[in-house]
């Protein structure tokens, strides 16, 4: 019943801290041009356009979709507005791979999104809200305890962090449409820049960035016409309260359940022995490690020893973040999809000088909010 | 124990936003700041006032660029008859769509006439210019009834408008859940008042609309005291925007004494690198008179001196 | 394509304004355990939950992540979320069943309009650069809109004031409606202007609200409703948001949208229509003559939940078939300036 679906092409924006030689409705062109040209399709070949975007005052448009109808190629078509706080670029994809599924449609238009210099994200997560008080803590406050749990948990050593910041900020070098290019990063200059919320440092943190990314998902049909298609194996989403009672806030439940309902649809009865490629969000370096247990690879509190080990570089065990990664760059609506995105060209061997050397399945990660929102896709270089 | 009325107070939204606007918006802007209108032609033939971004047929950007008259006829109108906040007139006026000669597609504006009995669909308008301009949409004042035949412009040389800013203003009126305004009073009185849920039996502080396991409110009134364990926490070592206290310092999660979930607060009077996961600490009140609806009469929480709590109790909270 | 029925349905009493916080869980919870308890279900027999909701009518930024609460999503749950009217959230729902991953999802909708100064707020849905600044107000827009029709003879004010008097009469007989009961025409029509051409009576009233749905597939909407509403066809799309450069008298993408899920037949059509003027628009865009039943809830005119009302016409459509009193049903939802985007659900008893 479920129809077969894969990735046609992606596209993705040059990722800056200010795109400002672009408007809105440039800055998802540049991605969405991209990805068409990817996947040789023309407008008229796209049924319906699925967009994704984090909180409306990041831009201050309501539902900004609506007035980029025309700009992207939606007016006529069915246009689809996603918004699941960080994990929407994810969600975005999964939405877009499921009206393929249905049988609904036979290409579909996905790209989300954000241009955070068109205001201050900072200032539009942390309008004062009425009898709530400021903690005062800060961007990193509210995460940066849940790392120092995961380390007091799982008895990481110190340096585990920076490990995973050098080597995403090394593979962003790789990667021409990086926010940040740190080609000579080293656990040691990572170690020594500032300690901002302790235990996270300056250079363990992500940008903040404008960009978009695109992708053109078809049908079997469709997918017939490229050369080599990201096959899609297997999409979930799992969503939680921010808090309640007994919370696991380090290996939350949701993102539990999403990688085992996700696995199981794939077929994967090992990840880490199955998975070629991940891109994980990681928007602060110990993220990597936590993932990397939420996700299943590793047994709980064993998550570090892959990461120290080395085996998540390009060439490792398990490459994560070859494009990378948030840490590289951050979009935040679009960062998910970019997760995706990348999954998908490292399975297709479109990802450059960040190719994962015969990577023939990968996994795409996104979440959200307080680390309650989750979703993810499994990729194949074969049908599934 | 719950309260008839919640707390209710306004959030004040303000910001300008600053558009960046690419070379079609961008050749737009900087003409109304040189008192010209242009629009851009289609693959349609048409021209679009304001231009458009991408051809409506084809999808390509849109090169072709036509500057229009800054004189045209009202398509159709409505009246505002009493004008709300930021719109370009603070009287009543019309709100038209005019096709300014030369356009083939009608664009938004104020005219400025003293009742509806002066506005009538097809009347001849024309722009009323601001005397001095930014390259911005509001460069056209508002548009006025005709009384001279359109003449081109005078030309003024510009400086090209990449950027332009658009404060906006909104005011939304906060509540406050009924379950958290019992919770706010009690802080007024100095009490750390939660609830338990009706279902799991735990205690929230706040309390909730909505038990997030359970999705029923969560109804049981329970007093805590002010003192309780650190979970975990992080040590506040950067200077941000609107930061009242001087770096170092901690942000904690407190689980008080007999509750079940943790908030965020500060921990102080005590060097930031004695903080421990587990540490016991107090509240330390403001005095009684700043007492307000808010967990703010709370400055701080600091270490009580009793012994650490074993990380066997608290490790369900992390 | 798998066979889909709405098989559960509850809303909010349309309120001028409610106490509740603006992230709907006041509303919310209720509904849901109405639902619930008319289903005999329980959140473990929901395969997939989605909502349709706005940051801005609540004024914060993931207000949509509180209202998740009122579902009790613990053990976690396959729960996603659009930013527009939660009738485009059941679309994804009716796409995510159709995938066959699941068999069952529940959609709810919530907005607290009264929170904020709604006119002034959908001006941001405009053209960011050109329009916005210029601060239109949603009045603003329908007016220009109603203005045209009326100077190409497409309807009239006195047209317009029928609707109004049609609606309101309806809505007496809706136990959840905000306005019930109406003058007639002539006396609407001594009325004076609110932003000429429209009248108080030609605009939707401000309205809390919210609404949940609950659909199933094949056997498992068999299981659940004596009738279940099958949905024979649902479709959406959109139109350009140059405001001037598309006709404002007519609604290509309802057409589209009509086209696709097929609309003949129809008895009964619930139309989400904001003003007057829109219910007439797209009445003659549809062609429904006299004989389908336009909007026997009342409608938007009689109360008005933002981000729900389209939800609302689908839920309110399905009682029809529920009920036995029609076999085949119409619900449109709209959003956006002027029309700008509108779906088409068509349902049918078997």
């Amino acid at each position: 019943m479920k129809e077969r679906a894969a990735v046609l092409g992606t596209g993705q924006t040059h990722y800056k801290a200010k795109r400002q030689d672009v408007s809105m409705a440039g800055l998802l062109r540049e991605a969405i041009d991209r990805a068409m040209a990817d996947a040789h399709v023309d407008w008229p070949d796209i049924d319906a356009v699925v967009v994704g975007k984090a909180p409306d005052f990041f831009e201050g448009v309501m539902m900004p979709d609506l007035f980029l109808a025309d700009a992207i190629g939606a007016v006529g078509k069915p246009l689809l507005r996603v918004h699941t706080a960080g994990s929407v670029g994810g969600s975005t994809g999964v939405v877009a791979s499921s009206l393929v599924q249905a049988g609904v449609h036979e290409r579909v238009l996905a790209v989300a999104w954000e241009k955070q210099s068109e205001s201050n994200a900072m200032w539009a997560l942390s309008i004062p809200v009425p009898f709530n008080m400021p903690v005062n803590a800060g961007a990193g406050g509210y995460f940066a305890p849940h790392v120092r749990s995961y380390i007091r948990r799982s008895g990481a050593p110190n340096h585990v962090g920076a490990i995973v910041a050098a080597k995403d900020r090394r593979n962003g070098a790789k990667n021409p449409y990086a926010h940040l290019q740190q080609a000579e990063m080293t656990v040691d200059k990572v170690q020594a820049s500032q300690m901002l919320w302790d235990p996270i440092r300056y250079d363990e943190t992500c940008p903040s960035s404008d960009g978009a990314c695109a992708v053109v998902i078809g049908s079997e049909r469709a997918a017939a016409a490229v050369e080599r298609p990201a096959w899609i194996h297997a999409t979930s989403m799992r969503t939680e309260p921010t808090t309640y009672a007994g919370r696991d806030q380090v290996n939350p439940q949701a993102g539990r359940d999403c990688a085992a309902a996700l696995w199981k649809q794939a077929g994967i009865t090992n990840p880490l022995e199955e998975i070629d490629a991940a891109e994980i969000y990681v928007p602060f370096s110990w993220f990597e490690p936590m993932w990397l247990e939420n996700l299943g690879f590793m047994g709980e509190g064993e998550g570090w020893r892959l990461t120290e080990a080395g085996e998540t570089e390009i060439g490792g065990k398990l490459p994560i973040n070859a494009s990378g990664g948030v840490l590289s760059s951050n979009p935040i609506g679009a960062s998910g999809m970019i997760r995706f995105a990348e999954a998908a060209m490292q399975v297709m061997g479109r990802a450059g000088e960040h190719q994962v050397d015969g990577a023939r399945k990968a996994v795409g990660h996104a979440y959200g909010g307080g680390s309650q929102f989750f979703s993810m896709w499994v990729v194949g270089a074969d049908k599934p | 124990m719950t309260v008839a009325e919640p707390l209710s107070a306004p959030i004040e939204l303000s910001f300008a936003y600053t558009r960046s606007l690419g070379p079609t918006l961008s050749r737009f802007m900087t003409g109304l700041a040189a008192r010209q209108v242009t629009g851009a032609r289609g693959s349609d033939g048409r021209v679009y006032v304001p231009p458009l971004e991408y051809d409506p047929v084809t999808g390509t950007a849109i090169t072709d660029f036509v500057d229009v008259s800054d004189h045209g006829e009202v398509v159709t109108w409505s009246w505002a008859a009493e004008p709300l906040p930021g719109q370009p007139l603070d009287r009543p006026f019309a709100w038209v769509l005019v096709k300014l000669d030369g356009a083939d597609t009608p664009m938004l504006h104020a005219l400025d006439v003293p009742g509806p009995q002066d506005v009538r669909t097809g009347m001849r308008v024309q722009a009323r210019w601001a005397g001095e301009r930014a390259g911005h949409i509001r460069d056209i004042v508002c548009f006025e009834p005709e009384t001279s035949a359109g003449v081109a412009p005078a030309m003024v040389d510009v400086d090209a408008v990449t950027l332009v800013t658009t404060p906006i203003e909104l005011r939304v009126q906060h509540s406050a859940s009924i379950q958290e305004t019992r919770y706010l009073q009690g802080l007024k009185e100095g009490r750390l008042l939660g609830q338990r849920c009706p279902k799991c039996g735990k205690v929230y502080i706040p309390p909730r609309g909505a038990c997030p396991v359970d999705g029923v409110p969560t109804e049981e009134e329970v007093e805590l005291p002010d003192r309780g364990v650190v979970t975990t926490f992080c040590v506040v070592n950067v200077p941000f925007l609107g930061q009242r206290i001087q770096p170092p310092y901690v942000a904690a999660y407190v689980l008080l004494d007999g509750a079940d979930i943790a908030f965020l607060h500060l921990i102080l009077d005590c060097p930031a690198e004695d903080v421990r996961m587990g540490m016991r600490v107090e509240a330390v009140w403001k005095p009684r008179d700043e007492w307000e609806h808010g967990l703010q009469n709370i400055t701080h929480f600091r270490p009580t001196g009793e012994p650490d709590a074993d990380y066997a109790s608290f490790k369900d909270h992390l | 394509m798998r066979e889909v029925g709405v098989v559960g349905f509850a809303q909010s009493r349309q309120m001028r304004q409610t106490t509740g916080t603006t992230n709907g869980v006041e509303m919310l919870v209720p509904l849901i355990t109405e639902v619930f308890s008319d289903l005999g279900l329980t959140k473990h027999d929901i395969g997939f939950w989605c909502s349709g909701s706005s940051d801005y009518l609540a004024g914060r930024a993931f207000s949509f992540v509180s209202a998740v609460d009122a579902t009790g999503p613990v053990p976690p749950i396959n729960e996603s979320h659009v930013e527009a009217d939660a009738a485009w959230a059941l679309y994804e729902a009716w796409t995510k069943i159709q995938t066959g991953e699941v068999d069952t999802a529940l959609v709810y909708g919530f907005g607290k309009s009264s929170a904020g100064d709604l006119r002034r707020t959908l001006a941001l849905q405009l053209d960011p650069y050109v329009l916005a600044p210029l601060w239109p107000d949603s009045l603003a827009i329908a007016g220009l809109q109603a203005q045209l029709g009326i100077d190409q003879g497409k309807w009239s004010e006195q047209a317009m004031a029928e609707v109004a008097v049609r609606s309101r009469r309806d809505a007496e007989t809706n136990p959840n409606a905000q306005l019930a009961g109406s003058k007639d025409v002539d006396s609407l029509l001594a009325e004076p202007y609110i932003a000429q051409p429209l009248r108080r009576h030609d605009c939707a009233p401000i309205t809390d609200g919210a609404a949940v749905v609950v659909l199933a597939a094949e056997h498992r909407a068999g299981e659940l409703a004596e009738r279940p509403a099958w949905i024979s066809g649902i479709a959406h799309a959109i139109d350009s948001a140059h405001i001037g450069a598309r006709d404002l008298t007519t609604s290509p993408s309802t057409l589209t949208a009509a086209q696709k899920a097929g609309i003949d037949g129809v008895e009964v059509a619930e139309l989400y229509t904001p003003f007057t003027h829109q219910e007439l628009l797209l009445r003659a865009e549809l062609g429904l003559g006299d004989d389908v039943r336009i909007t026997p809830s009342g409608g938007a005119l009689a109360g008005n939940p933002m981000f729900a009302g389209g939800l609302v016409r689908i839920g309110e459509a399905a009682r029809q078939i529920w009920s036995g009193s029609a076999g085949r049903v119409l619900a449109h939802a709209t959003g956006g300036p002027a029309l700008q985007q509108n779906l088409v659900c068509v349902m049918e008893g078997r």
